[in-house]
């Protein structure tokens, strides 16, 4: 995995953005930005070159969901890996994720090396 | 209310502490509780609405929840700040949607709120329904937490 990739982790919640990039900075990674919520996610690729998306789904406001759609639907972000973290492991939200072109997906809880296997898994060649 | 709701909730209690705090947790005999008063310090509310409609609760004590999520962050918490409440309330949605994904394979779909954070000693928990609560009493070498399950079907 390519360790200089700029991260942008989204979570309304701050205690698992420090999670989330615990776990990353424990792989190796260290270039992350942070938003909280989705619209303030897209402000923040509007003004940043952003290589991997890591965001929570069930946020106030423009949820995860809508925040992924919004990417692919954008020429210039479409491409972006993006990997949903959720507690929404139903079939139906799983569906309803891959139907809107996410990447991949980490089912909260979740350890170190599980972040890492589906990083590795979603960056495979980056 | 049908006792089969409340394991999927042991499980994932168990589950979640265990993955995000390394924290092994002893499930003490789950009780009908008869009021509202928290059985910890700070507590996270979820409802749930769906097929079923309910609510999940978990209440920490300090000492316990300055424990857990000093393992989750890999730093000492020594107070029970914005931070550590945040956390208790990621630990409560965790929870939540371990048991939903769970009481699916039951043949019930259910949404969760955004949980909220309440914070005091002896603080009220306001659950969904005056039906019945089912307690759940926790242990840990870290001190102790409790879950509460409501459901009204």
């Amino acid at each position: 995995m390519n360790l200089e990739l700029k991260i942008l982790v989204v979570d309304d919640f701050s205690t698992m953005r420090r999670i989330v990039k615990n776990a990353l900075k424990q792989i190796g990674f260290s270039n992350f930005i942070e938003a909280d919520s989705g619209l303030a996610a897209l402000e923040q690729i509007k003004n940043n070159k952003v290589d991997l998306i890591i965001s929570d789904w069930n946020m106030p406001g423009m949820d995860g969901l809508a925040f992924l759609k919004e990417i692919r639907g954008n020429e210039a972000t479409k491409g972006i890996p993006f990997v949903m973290v959720t507690a929404e492991a139903q079939k139906i939200n799983v569906l309803e994720a891959v139907r809107a072109g996410v990447s991949n997906y980490i089912i909260k809880p979740f350890s170190g090396d599980d972040v890492k296997r589906k990083l590795e898994e979603t960056l495979k060649g980056a | 209310m049908d006792v089969s709701y409340v394991n999927p909730f042991i499980d994932a209690t168990l589950c979640v502490l265990k993955t995000m705090a390394s924290t092994e947790a002893e499930v003490g005999k789950p009780y009908i509780k008869k009021d509202t008063t928290a059985m910890g310090d700070v507590t996270s509310l979820i409802g749930l609405s769906g097929q079923i409609n309910g609510s999940v609760s978990v209440s920490f004590t300090t000492e316990s929840i300055l424990c857990v999520v000093s393992r989750m962050f890999g730093e000492e918490m020594t107070e029970l700040n914005d931070e550590v409440k945040d956390a208790v309330g990621e630990i409560a949605n965790m929870i939540s949607g371990q048991a939903r994904q769970k009481i699916e394979t039951m043949g019930h779909s259910l949404k969760a709120a955004i949980p909220s954070v309440i914070v005091g000693t002896k603080h009220s928990i306001a659950h969904a329904s005056s039906y019945p609560v089912v307690a759940i009493p926790f242990s840990t070498v870290d001190g102790n937490f409790t879950i509460e399950v409501c459901f009204l079907e």
